[in-house]
């Protein structure tokens, strides 16, 4: 066990890992941040992307060790100060971006990096960005309006399916 | 997945010095190996990062007009840093896997692993790279030996990969969209002696030359030149997602597509 330490949501923690100990399991296990989820734990399904140094990157897939000292950003740290929700977080819900909500942490961080790079994507810049998150249950496209929504375009003729 | 001792060295020679321990291997961006290794196809008593080594990091172009991309350089990092001097490869860089793999992945973890569907190999037999690492420099056409099997020896690792800037080039992709890697890709690239055409996600040998193409294109680089050639031989990948016949005949497709395209 090595004690390891890095900023999550702009605090600085610790926890101990083993070498072999994922990211994932870090914040679920060690710092009992459990918004980040575990899908399939295979790299396919994106529940579990958090950012690391500002990048969207599957926490299922990278040690912690490996990322010790970074900066690192998951779900608990997208509401507002006030504990409001944040913009991407409330344009999910007020465009039924989410049933069961299994997706939707990673939903949002991979929203969040994609507005941070390209802040009025297309509605297919969206669901190529989108690639690498699943969601078993809205078929997508209230998901896809919701980040137009949270991107301050106009979705009204975007139909709801 | 089994523990292991981890390192994360920030110097070449510290990370070559690691990897001489038993059973020590190699971690670029850990998208393939972590997988592997939570399925204990892989089982290293040792892994060294090569994450924090910034002479494995960058992209630059060289004197003799390649664009030399550190062996630990993200995809991600690719698409953006050499959008303009080599659109194919940024582009290629660009529609690897998805975002989160892209942020992750690395050049040098790519053409060490030499998935026989990987994009990474394609641009590099196409463009006649050389592959440099800690001891040599090993050129693309003597790098890749088989599916998953390379030139590179036991703890040696790629440092830099140099990509000779073609006049045209374009590399197209037929996605596989469950695994999102290359049902089959095509590389073309058209240089002042000649074209090259370089072909992954077909064959069971891995990443080929399609040698009656490159004569086609070397005489007339228009996609009409590939119109009588037969669709490429060899010992084509039939699965579930597509037969032999159909891959070969996909191969002829997206290389007169990437004809189309190179720009
Ligand atoms: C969902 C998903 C989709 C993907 N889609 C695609 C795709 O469309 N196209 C594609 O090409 N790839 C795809 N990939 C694979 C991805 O590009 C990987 O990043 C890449 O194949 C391996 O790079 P890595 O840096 O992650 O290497 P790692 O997983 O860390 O290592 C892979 C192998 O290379 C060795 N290695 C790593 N770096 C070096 C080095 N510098 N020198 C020597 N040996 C080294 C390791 O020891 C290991 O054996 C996908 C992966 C995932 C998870
Ligand atoms: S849990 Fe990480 S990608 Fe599915
Ligand atoms: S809302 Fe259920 S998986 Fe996306």
């Amino acid at each position: 066990m090595t004690k390891v330490t890095m900023t999550v949501n702009g605090k600085s923690v610790s926890a101990d890992s083993e070498a072999r100990t994922l990211l994932s399991e870090f914040l679920r296990e060690g710092l009992r941040l459990t918004g980040t989820h575990v899908g399939c734990d295979t790299s396919q399904c994106g529940a579990c992307v958090v950012h690391v140094d500002g990048l969207a990157v599957k926490s299922c897939t990278v040690l912690a060790q490996d990322v010790a000292g970074a900066e690192v950003r998951t779900i608990e740290g997208m509401a507002n100060a006030d504990g409001s929700l944040g913009v991407i977080q409330q344009a999910f819900q007020d465009h039924h971006g989410l049933q069961c909500g299994f997706c939707t942490p990673g939903m949002v961080m991979t929203a969040a990096s994609l507005l941070k790079d390209n802040p009025k994507p297309t509605e297919h810049e969206v669901r190529e960005y989108l690639e690498g998150n699943i969601c078993r249950c809205t078929g997508y496209h209230n998901i896809v309006k919701a980040i137009m929504a949270a991107s301050g375009q106009d979705v009204s003729a975007i139909a709801a399916e | 997945m089994y523990n292991f001792e981890f390192t994360k060295p920030t110097t070449i020679a510290d990370a070559v010095a690691a990897l001489k321990a038993d059973e020590a291997q190699a971690l670029g961006g850990g998208q393939t190996l972590l997988p592997t290794m939570k399925q204990r196809l892989a089982a290293p008593s040792s892994l060294v990062s090569l994450t924090a080594i910034p002479e494995m990091q960058g992209v630059c172009m060289s004197d003799a007009n390649e664009v030399c991309v550190g062996g630990a350089t993200p995809h991600a990092s690719v698409a953006i840093h050499a959008a303009t001097m080599f659109p194919a490869l940024a582009a290629l860089a660009n529609r690897i896997g998805d975002p989160a793999v892209r942020n992750r992945g690395t050049v040098g973890g790519s053409l060490a692993n030499n998935d026989p569907s990987a994009c990474y190999p394609a641009a590099a037999l196409g463009t006649g790279a050389t592959i440099k690492t800690n001891t040599r420099e090993i050129a693309a056409d003597d790098y890749f030996q088989g599916m998953f099997t390379t030139a590179l020896e036991d703890g040696e690792i790629i440092t830099e990969v140099r990509f000779p800037v073609p006049e045209k080039a374009n590399y197209q992709k037929f996605v596989q969209p469950a695994s999102r890697f290359a049902l089959v890709g095509v590389f073309v690239a058209k240089y002042a002696d000649g074209a090259r055409v370089a072909v992954t996600g077909a064959s069971s040998d891995g990443v080929f030359r399609w040698a009656e193409a490159e004569a086609a294109l070397s005489a007339d680089f228009s996609a009409g030149a590939l119109a009588g050639l037969a669709v490429p031989g060899g010992d084509m990948i039939s699965d579930l997602h597509g037969s032999g016949e159909y891959r070969a005949h996909l191969v002829k497709v997206m290389t007169g597509r990437a004809v189309t395209a190179a720009a």
